[in-house]
């Protein structure tokens, strides 16, 4: 046994880019398929919107924890493929961001007045031109407060790395409480980075609400 | 050729059927005005020139081309063709010099450098040259309403059409956006209103045109339809609006 000590502080901060490459890591891919999700959901092709439906219904309605085991044991087992562990949680912090956020999007476009799409329309603007200039911009506004909402819930949802062996913040935490037998310090200690994490984040959302709002 | 011509039109929605046989046809320079109870298919009509709703049978034609939602050239055709709504329909996050010099600047019809002159030049037309910098909610709903008139003006539409444009406006606000339209009809623009402003239809349409249960019931200069409607409804019609 041996006391908390500098070191120990030094490897909850250096877990701490196992958290951050993880939530960049799911944005990445995430994101752009999150767009997809959401215009696919208001398309008006009704295949499309079904199988978007069917597919965001599905994914949201799994455990994160058990989208991580699926990608990850599941797949030697169904597929006979070994994944490699980084590929696993990617893949399942990727299809979790895209689902969750897909829906978020969706919701911010169709509540842009369907009239907003005719007055484009009436202008001889495309669909895409629509899309890009007069609806996007607003659905980003009506938007954003959920969508940074999920972002903290996403940074809080990669301590489930750890069970596929990422030692990332939580896991860390874990490590140096074991060897300490101080829990409360460290414990109480990443929970104050969790929370220097995402206070930001929900700062920068408000002020962008703010600048946004006027420009309504 | 008539700048528009309408054939014998209908629409069904569901099961109802809203034209019934529509004929009408609009010669360049005239303003038409389509009055009728709220039913009588007006705005649809309207909106089936724009090609915003198609129509089940019959055929409209706008110089010369024939109108319909999978037509090939649809942008270009909405380009010549304006459409202002009844609830403005501005874009809440542009101002408005944005408003009106987007559609402009995105269908290559003006170049960045003039953009600005141009939302000057067709806000000067509406009487709002100096709320060029204003977003949308600071206007008021006369205000916001000529912007949209000014937005159509900046394609340099060859026809223009108005769907019930002052029915939510506030009284007082009523006159100003009907002048804007009384100076664009002595321009010479083609309009067609359809409109509960009976005044407007009286002092400044060429022809008005009185639609009952889908079909053009009567029609004919509005000092004649006015004074001696030859059918009872547009008669009832013409008492219960005044």
């Amino acid at each position: 046994m041996r006391s908390f000590s500098l070191i120990d502080f030094v490897s909850l901060f250096t877990a701490l880019r196992w958290t951050v490459a993880l939530v960049v890591l799911a944005l990445l891919f995430g994101a752009p398929l999150a767009l997809g999700l959401a215009m696919g959901r208001i398309s008006r092709f009704a295949g499309l919107r079904w199988t978007m439906a069917a597919l965001i219904q599905v994914i949201q309605s799994v455990p994160l924890l058990g989208l991580l085991f699926f990608f990850y044991f599941g797949m030697p087992v169904f597929l006979g493929i070994q994944v490699p562990a980084l590929l696993a949680v990617t893949v399942a912090y990727t299809l979790y961001t895209a689902a969750f956020l897909g829906e978020i999007w969706r919701g911010g476009l169709e509540a842009v007045k369907q009239a907003q799409w005719e007055a484009g329309a009436c202008l001889g603007l495309s669909a895409w031109q629509q899309f890009r200039h007069i609806i996007a911009p607003q659905a980003l506004r009506l938007s954003l407060p959920p969508t940074v909402g999920f972002l903290v819930q996403l940074i809080k949802g990669t301590s489930l790395a750890s069970i596929l062996g990422f030692v990332e913040l939580a896991r860390a935490g874990q490590v140096v409480s074991a060897a300490t037998f101080q829990p409360l310090l460290p414990y109480a200690l990443v929970a104050a980075i969790y929370f220097a994490l995402c206070l930001p984040l929900t700062l920068w959302s408000r002020s962008l609400e703010a600048r946004l709002d006027g420009s309504r | 050729m008539a700048l528009v011509e309408i054939r014998d039109v209908h629409k069904t929605f569901g099961k109802v059927e809203v034209l019934k046989g529509v004929s009408l046809d609009v010669e360049e320079g005239e303003i038409v005005t389509i009055i009728g109870r709220s039913g009588s298919g007006k705005s649809t009509l309207l909106r089936c020139i724009n090609a915003l709703e198609s129509v089940d049978s019959g055929e409209i034609r706008v110089e010369g081309q024939k109108v319909h939602a999978k037509m090939p050239d649809l942008k270009k055709f909405r380009q010549r063709v304006g459409i202002v709504f009844q609830a403005f329909n501005l874009f809440p996050h542009l101002k408005v010099e944005r408003n009106i010099t987007l559609a402009p600047l995105l269908t290559g019809r003006i170049e960045k450098a003039k953009a600005r002159a141009l939302a000057e030049d067709v806000l000067t037309r509406v009487g709002l040259a100096d709320k060029i910098d204003a977003w949308p909610e600071q206007l008021s709903g006369g205000q916001q309403q000529r912007v949209a008139i000014a937005r159509c003006l900046a394609m340099a539409p060859h026809l223009m059409l108005f769907d019930e444009v002052t029915s939510a406006l506030d009284p007082e606000l009523v006159g100003e956006v009907l002048k804007v339209m009384e100076a664009m009809a002595k321009q010479g623009m083609t309009m067609i209103l359809v409109t509960h402003e009976m005044g407007f239809a009286r002092n400044v349409a060429n022809r008005i045109v009185f639609m009952h249960q889908g079909r053009v019931w009567e029609q004919g200069p509005p000092a004649k339809l006015f004074a001696n409607p030859e059918t009872p409804e547009l008669a009832s019609f013409i008492a219960s609006a005044k």
